[in-house]
Formats: C-alpha cells, sequence, structure tokens
C-alpha cells in the first residue's frame, strides 16, 4: 500500500509538472463546454431579414411589427421589388425575405387567404429550415388571433409542448456530449499517453524489474485520472448548472455513479490503447483517431442516431459514448432513475469488463 | 576457499518463434564478482540478461539468481536485484530526491531508511547544490552516476547494469567503474554489459557472446592470452568475426 501511494505521488509530480497535459486536463473542458454552449448553437437570435411588402396595409404592418418585436429577427431593409430578393441574399447578410402579395389585408377578408412568401438563404440547410419553422409559428399565431373574433365551423388549434427542454436551448443537448467527449479524451488519451510515455522511456523496464508487479504499475498510472476525470466531471456540471441553467432533474448521486462507471470504461480503453502502441503519438493518434471521431459522430452527441443509415445505426451500439449520453440526458433532463438505465448501465459494465479483460490478455502476452 | 555462487545458469535458452535468441548458455558468477557480458548487437546479451532479471519466461534451461529460481521465484529475484539499463533510469521531470524516494518507495524501504539513505548518496556524490533541482536539468554524467546509487538502494545483492556508461564521457567513465569497485568490494555483485572494450578490462571475468552462444568466458588477462591478442578489443574482433 505504501509503495502505491509512493508511485500515485510520482504520477501527480509528473501530470502537474506538464504544463501542456495540465492544460489539456483543466483548460479543455472549461473551453468546450463555453464554446458548445455560447458560441455553436441551433437557436436563432437576431437574424437579419428583409421585407418586400407590396401591400403596405393594416395585416401586412401588424404581422411586420409582430416579427420585428420578437428576438429572433430584427428586419435590416425594406425591398420594393422580386429582382432584389437575389440581391440582398448575394451579399450574405439577409437570411430570410417575407414576401407579401399585392392587397393582402383586402384578399384575406374578402376570399379568407392571402399569400405571403417565405425565401430563406439555403446555403445553411438547418438555419433555413429553422427560419421558416420560426416564421410560419409567428404567422399561425397572428391568423389565431384575428380568428378568435370569427366562429368557424371547426378549427384545429395545435398546441406543441416541448417537454424537458422547453424553451429548446442546444445547450441541454451539448451537455451530455461535451461531458462524455471530455470524460472519454482525458481518461483514455491521457492514461494511454501516460502509459506509452514509460515505455518510450525506457522506465516501465525499470518499474517492471521492481517488486512491483505490473498490475500495480497499471493501477498507480490509472488512478490519478480517475481522480482528476470525477473533478472534471464535477466542474462540467457545474458550469452547466449555474452558467448555463442546465437543470439537474434526477439524483445528482446516480449521475456521479455513472459518470464514474463511464470513466472506468474510459479508462479501460486507454490501458488497452497502451497495450498496443509502443510511443506516446501512436497513442495519440490511435485515442483521437479511433475514440474521438466515433465520439462526436456517432454517440448521438451531434447528430441524432434515429436518422442515420441503419449501418450506422447498428455500429453505434458499439460506441460506448452513446449509451452514456443516454444514461446522461435521461438524468439530467427527464429526471429519471436507476430503474430507466439500468439497460444502459448494464451495456457500458459489461463493455469496461470486456476492454479490462482484453488488455489484461494483451498486457500479459506483451511481457513475455 | 569456499566461494558463494550467486548466478548459476545451465542450459538457459530462449527461442522466439524459429529464432534462437540464446542457446544453451552456461556460467556461473560468485558474490562479489564484477562480471562482464559481452557480445555485439543482436548476440542475445538483452534477452539473457532479461532471463535472468525475471521479466522474460525461459524457453527451456535453467537459471539461479541470488538464490531463487527464475521460473517460478520472480519476485524474490526482484527484490534481491538492481537494475539500471542503457536508456536512462531516472524520471527527468523529478526533483533528485523525489527520484531517490520513489525508487527508495517502490522497493519498500521505509521512510527513515530512505532518508537516511539519500542523504549518505547526496553527501557522497556531492549533490548537496542539486538535490531540488529535476533532473532533465542535469548532465548525463551526473544522472548515470545518481541511477547507479538508485540502484544500490535497497542493498541488493546483484546489480544489472544494461551498458551503463554509454554516451558518457572518459572521465565520467572513470569515475563511474570507481564507484562500480566500491559496490564490489562491498559484497555487491555486478554483471554488466558494455561495448567498450577498455572497459571489459576492468572486469573480473568477462564473457563473450555470439550469435546466442558463450564464445568465450575467462579473465581478461587469461583470454588475452588464449588468442595472443594485447587488447580485449582484438580478442573481440577475432572471436566475433569467426
Amino acid at each position: 500500500m505504501k509503495r502505491f501511494v509512493g508511485f500515485v505521488q510520482k504520477e501527480f509530480y509528473h501530470i502537474f509538472r506538464d504544463r501542456r497535459s495540465l492544460f489539456i486536463l483543466f483548460g479543455m473542458p472549461v473551453a468546450q463546454i463555453m464554446l458548445f454552449g455560447f458560441a455553436i448553437t441551433n437557436e436563432i437570435n437576431n437574424v437579419d431579414i428583409a421585407i418586400l411588402d407590396q401591400s403596405q396595409d393594416t395585416s401586412t404592418k401588424e404581422i411586420i411589427s409582430k416579427i420585428s418585436a420578437s428576438e429572433y429577427f430584427s428586419i435590416l431593409q425594406y425591398i420594393k421589388e422580386e429582382a432584389e430578393i437575389e440581391e440582398v441574399f448575394k451579399k450574405g447578410k439577409i437570411k430570410a425575405v417575407l414576401y407579401f402579395e399585392k392587397e393582402f389585408s383586402k384578399k384575406l377578408v374578402k376570399e379568407h387567404s392571402a399569400k405571403v412568401q417565405i425565401v430563406t438563404d439555403a446555403t445553411d440547410p438547418n438555419m433555413a429550415n429553422t427560419i421558416s419553422n420560426y416564421i410560419n409559428s409567428i404567422l399561425s399565431h397572428y391568423q389565431e388571433e384575428q380568428n378568435r373574433s370569427i366562429m368557424l365551423d371547426y378549427q384545429i388549434i395545435p398546441q406543441s409542448k416541448m417537454v424537458f427542454n422547453m424553451e429548446l436551448k442546444s445547450v441541454y443537448m451539448f451537455v451530455p456530449g461535451v461531458m462524455t467527449v471530455i470524460l472519454m479524451l482525458v481518461s483514455a488519451m491521457m492514461t494511454s499517453i501516460s502509459i506509452t510515455r514509460e515505455k518510450e522511456l525506457g522506465t516501465m523496464e525499470i518499474l517492471l524489474v521492481s517488486p512491483l508487479n505490473p498490475f500495480q504499475v497499471i493501477i498507480g498510472k490509472v488512478f490519478p485520472y480517475i481522480f482528476l476525470s470525477i473533478i472534471n466531471a464535477a466542474i462540467i456540471v457545474l458550469l452547466s448548472i449555474f452558467v448555463f441553467h442546465v437543470p439537474v432533474n434526477g439524483s445528482l448521486f446516480l449521475l456521479g455513479l455513472e459518470s464514474v462507471l463511464f470513466i472506468v470504461t474510459s479508462l479501460a480503453l486507454g490501458i488497452l490503447i497502451s497495450t498496443i502502441s509502443a510511443t506516446q503519438q501512436t497513442a495519440m493518434m490511435i485515442s483521437l483517431m479511433g475514440l474521438m471521431l466515433p465520439v462526436i459522430l456517432l454517440s448521438g452527441f451531434i447528430f441524432p442516431i434515429s436518422s442515420m443509415p441503419v449501418p450506422l445505426q447498428v455500429i453505434s451500439n458499439i460506441v460506448p459514448a452513446k449509451w452514456f449520453i443516454i444514461i446522461v440526458k435521461g438524468i439530467m433532463l427527464k429526471g429519471v432513475g436507476i430503474s430507466m438505465v439500468w439497460k444502459e448501465t448494464l451495456v457500458l459494465l459489461g463493455m469496461t469488463l470486456l476492454f479490462i479483460g482484453l488488455s489484461v490478455r494483451k498486457y500479459k502476452i506483451r511481457l513475455e | 576457499m569456499k566461494e558463494e555462487t550467486v548466478i548459476k545458469v545451465e542450459g538457459l535458452t530462449k527461442v522466439f518463434g524459429d529464432f534462437i535468441a540464446v542457446n544453451n548458455i552456461n556460467f556461473h558468477v560468485r558474490k562479489g564478482e564484477i562480471f562482464g557480458f559481452l557480445g555485439a548487437n543482436g548476440a542475445g546479451k538483452t534477452t539473457a540478461m532479461k532471463m535472468l532479471i525475471g521479466i522474460s519466461a525461459p524457453s527451456s534451461g535453467s537459471a539461479n539468481v541470488a538464490g531463487f529460481d527464475v521460473y517460478t521465484q520472480t519476485e524474490s529475484i526482484k527484490k534481491s536485484i538492481g537494475y539500471m539499463s542503457q536508456k536512462f533510469a531516472l524520471y527527468d521531470d523529478l526533483t533528485v530526491k523525489e527520484n531517490i524516494r520513489f525508487f527508495g518507495g517502490i522497493y519498500g524501504l521505509s521512510k527513515n531508511n530512505i532518508s537516511l539513505k539519500s542523504n549518505l548518496l547526496i553527501e557522497e556524490l556531492g549533490l548537496e547544490k542539486v538535490v531540488h533541482s529535476l533532473v532533465g536539468s542535469l548532465p548525463l554524467g551526473w544522472k548515470q552516476k545518481i541511477a547507479f546509487s538508485v540502484s544500490l538502494l535497497h542493498d541488493p545483492k546483484i546489480v544489472f547494469l544494461d551498458e551503463p556508461t554509454g554516451g558518457v564521457d572518459p572521465i565520467t567513465r572513470r569515475q563511474f567503474w570507481e564507484m562500480i569497485y566500491k559496490a564490489a568490494n562491498n559484497g555487491t555483485t555486478i554483471f554488466v554489459t558494455t561495448h567498450y572494450m577498455d572497459e571489459a578490462e576492468y572486469c573480473d571475468r568477462v564473457s563473450i557472446m555470439v550469435d546466442g552462444t558463450i564464445e568465450a568466458l575467462d579473465t581478461p588477462k587469461n583470454l588475452k592470452a588464449h588468442f595472443g591478442s594485447d587488447s580485449m578489443n582484438d580478442v573481440f574482433l577475432k572471436l566475433a568475426r569467426t
């Protein structure tokens, strides 16, 4: 035990004296969560639009004032002719043009229908889609208000309610994802690098010749990272609660336990990587290409798994991050307990045991 | 005169696939002896040494190190030997003192014992001014002298040195050998591999490995007489060429 403590102390010296790894360890979680929270967003906010109003009557004015009153849009420009539409898009600042036909009010009253065209700049298709949805909803809101006095024979009034994330904040979606990426990165990449570093420097040989047994060496190398990863997980959760006001609806304790499980999964992967790579660089490349890409692309972090082609959906099942993200979303946003995430937990546990088993096997072979 | 044998190797063989790295080698090393283990690159020195220090299992044959069997008692062997490798043995990003404390710690020395020994070591090597400097900032010669002292920290019966003086200037090498002599006089057995033939002359006995087998084993004086050479360099070339 005393030997083990000395060993762990040595690991902490390594970590705290290497500015670069210290920066990766603590700078990255904060930087990433800030980036995803503030900069990268699916929401729209003050999008510049232009208006082409050929009626200029009460109805169109009311609609326009409703739109400009919303925080989503600001009207940058009024244009007069249809030909100008392409022109304003080419300049790039305007993302959408609202085009009211002639005699809008009159048609609305007499024919019970009037046309307004929403033209969006689809160079960014997601954005265009969102803008068009937002404008549509403002329009239908207006229509509803107008119809309240008139009694129709029948009327469908859709009431959509977004549960668990009523304001559709994208940061809600990113927090579980960023947490997963960070824990994976810190645990798997940092451990695999720190183990291969000893191999590269030749000190691994010295350790193997010492009375420490090989498993003590590995556990001693991994232990500090468990500790640091837990701190990281805590930083992320605190930042998301206090800076982004993401709620933790479920049990914080369960969230902690699940995080520790995922940290161990990632550490086991890190050890496995270190057994197959001889240099720090190889370890880093394998961690980045083999872990980061699947975590970002196939885990449901950014792209919903349900809209992927079937083969990719199948592959996504072997990405541990996918299961962890489901668990974190469940606990943080939906407030579910272990009874709802036990399957995912078991999958993670199984993967962890598999990785540990594989690395023990590999490690033994290497010792021979 | 009855001398204690601390390393006993009989028919030791290591096979990788169909390549025989070490082929049926035999030798004994006495307590307090400086035993030179020579051979060209790829002759099998390192493989043989790895079997003796318990990190590689032999394919066949037997070996006994410090009274323990290399098949079944590797843990006991590891406790009674010291090891310093050709690649550097200390951590560059730890201070001299931290390195001493760490290695003392993993060999299970008590705190008091570690501080006692480290003070002794620091005094002997005149390291007072650099105890709190990172090892990475010290010259290579110093590092290697410290590494050797650290490998002796737990009073091992045998110290294995794998090309300990690689890349070091002649003056430091000389000082390094003085340290080796001192350790041997205190009864520590030294098992050393080297490329420098002048260093082979400093050894009590020398074995020369060629292609996995030991081609010659005797005192440097006898070897030179036998091959009619006036230097070990010459002996080595004659053997390695045949």
